[in-house]
């Protein structure tokens, strides 16, 4: 019932938004382009012409107007597989979310709500896990269980969950002794129920926040190892690998590396805008 | 003060134990640390001679502690690939990771907190605008991508900076600058909004009232309230740093311990990775003790309630 108060002026609000209106729709038109991918593609993203490698892309003399960002070193139209890069970026960056989401928000709730020794316990993972360094350890479990998508989603959304847990517990702490959660106590309500029934759908604005700016860490991050070679595997294309495989000719075709760092900034920049815009509508402090 | 300095200090030396037995467990985890060392041509009798010599058919918690024991003593084992003691290999490659970490921090802390003010005096105006899209844009960069631009740009094409390594000072200005920027916007952000919200408070107006000088109002009294999330921020972002400076000291082939622990898992030579990951886990709940800690002495009501 509050709910029909509430809606119409959070929709005014967020269509005022710049940045959520300017972000989402970026994000949008990505996600668009990643399910479309095999319509939008010119080319077959795999498919090698040897004879026609590295051909420069349309601002460049010399280019080759089938291959409108050019070819790579294996001579793949760079068009395509900049669109289906966008596959894997957003795959990666939903699918660990949907893991570390999970596994975040249960240990947060339990946490939060319970308090006491499961708290402490909880607490103290948390800051385990804070300390250990992400990069290095992602990268050591992705180096021994073989690099694959499956691996680097298990390995990520294994790691990445403690922004979850930190406020989704922070949000149960603050929920626990309102009044309506105390009635549902009182009137002998399950604890499952009020757990995921009742504290949860009442910080979902909260999470919706963390689950964005987490989906664009994670873009960074799977960016980040498949540029190490410990991510992604060749011949997937993924931005991170894009880049380092066009690290090698740098010096002559130096579009190579900045085509797929420039799509991975814009969308890791829209998901961003995004994820602050709608922490402004929902009314969160920080800005 | 002293009960919550023993309580922080016991809970740091809990998440050392927890960490140290984590990077101890990665060697069982990821395989059979004597294959590793027997190599490829390995029989499996040389691996069993091998399980023995090393001890590794003991159970975990005593070889566990044994290791313990051994890194104690600043010792951690010896390297399976370069055969030589893990501590000499770190501690010849500790000195960059540092250097580029430290002087990134400071770099970042210098822009970060001036620029979090000025923003935060005008909320909306044009330097905060400015301000807001420097973080945004430094939130988005890959910092690896943006420090293979800056080779090319300010190296290959203009020559102004060596491409890559740090034999000369030079060599550290485009890794610093990169590290620096990433590390900057969130800094920033708690900077601008923690003075934001200090600034409307009634002490404030009537510290200004009293016709105290602008400046003085802003660091005398704003800025020691804003700087407590700051605080524990920086320590974070110190950390981050530590952690991003591995795929910063591959870009721009720096011998440091990022780059080190990397070319070791691509080696499989376990010790190396073991003791990268143990300091710099060690070096982050050092850090962030002292960060709650300075916090508590800052804001008596922090060390009152617990």
């Amino acid at each position: 019932m509050a709910e029909e108060v509430i809606r119409p002026a959070l929709w005014r609000r967020g269509l005022r938004n710049v940045a959520l209106m300017s972000g989402g729709s970026v994000v949008v038109l990505m996600v668009l382009v990643a399910v479309l991918a095999p319509l939008l593609a010119p080319h077959d993203p795999y498919s090698q012409d040897l004879t026609r490698r590295l051909l420069p892309p349309f601002w460049i003399e010399g280019t080759d107007p089938t291959h409108l960002l050019g070819t790579d070193h294996l001579g793949r139209d760079y068009l395509s597989r900049l669109i289906y890069g966008a596959r894997i970026s957003l795959g990666v960056g939903f699918g660990v979310v949907l893991v570390s989401g999970l596994i975040g928000i249960s240990l947060g709730l339990v946490a939060g709500y319970f308090g006491g020794l499961a708290d402490m316990g909880i607490s103290f993972i948390i800051t385990t896990r804070l300390s250990l360094p992400i990069v290095l350890v992602a990268l050591a479990a992705v180096a021994f269980a073989g690099a694959s998508l499956a691996t680097l989603i298990t390995v990520l959304g294994l790691l990445l969950w403690d922004r979850f847990a930190v406020v989704s517990r922070a949000a149960a702490q603050s929920l626990r002794s309102r009044d309506f959660i105390k009635g549902l106590r009182a009137i002998g309500a399950g604890q499952v129920r009020i757990l995921f029934l009742e504290l949860l759908p009442n910080m979902r604005a909260a999470l919706i926040v963390v689950m964005t700016l987490e989906v664009a860490n994670v873009i960074l991050l799977e960016a980040a190892l498949s540029f190490l070679g410990l991510g992604v595997r060749a011949p997937t294309p993924s931005w991170g690998l894009m880049i380092s495989e066009g690290r090698d000719n740098i010096l002559f075709d130096p579009w190579l590396t900045a085509l797929p760092g420039a799509a991975l900034c814009v969308l890791v920049l829209a998901v961003n805008l995004l994820g602050d815009g709608l922490r402004d509508i929902t009314g969160g402090r920080l800005k | 003060m002293l009960v919550y300095l023993l309580r922080r200090l016991a809970v740091a030396l809990c998440v050392c134990v927890a960490v140290s037995a984590l990077s101890f467990g990665l060697m069982f985890v990821v395989g059979d640390p004597a294959v590793a060392i027997a190599g490829a041509g390995g029989s499996a009798r040389d691996a069993e001679a091998i399980r023995h010599a090393y001890g590794f058919d003991r159970p975990y918690v005593v070889q566990y502690l044994g290791w313990v024991g051994h890194v104690l003593r600043g010792d951690f084992g010896q390297s399976i690939y370069f055969n030589m003691p893990v501590t000499e290999i770190v501690r010849a490659r500790l000195p960059v990771t540092a250097i580029l970490g430290g002087v990134s921090f400071t770099l970042a802390l210098v822009v970060a907190v001036p620029l979090g003010i000025v923003a935060a005096r005008k909320p909306g105006g044009l330097t905060d605008r400015l301000a807001l899209l420097l973080a945004v844009t430094g939130q988005a960069v890959p910092s690896f991508w943006l420090g293979l631009m800056a080779i090319v740009v300010f190296g290959v094409w203009h020559g102004l900076v060596p491409t890559s390594g740090a034999d000369t000072w030079q060599g550290y200005i485009l890794p610093v600058v990169v590290l620096a920027y990433s590390a900057m916007p969130a800094m920033m952000r708690i900077t601008r909004s923690g003075m934001i919200e200090v600034l409307g408070t009634d002490y404030i107006r009537s510290a200004e009232a009293k016709g105290l000088p602008t400046w003085q109002v802003i660091v005398g009294h704003a800025l020691r309230n804003a700087i407590l999330p700051l605080v524990s921020l920086a320590a974070l972002q110190l950390g981050v740093l530590l952690s991003g400076s591995i795929v910063i000291e591959s870009v721009f082939a720096l011998n440091g311990l990022g780059r080190l622990a990397w070319e070791s898992l691509l080696r499989a030579d376990l010790p190396v990775v073991q003791a990268v990951i143990l300091i710099l886990s060690l070096v982050y709940v050092v850090l962030t003790t002292a960060a709650d800690l300075v916090n508590a002495w800052l804001d008596p009501r922090i060390r009152g309630v617990r």
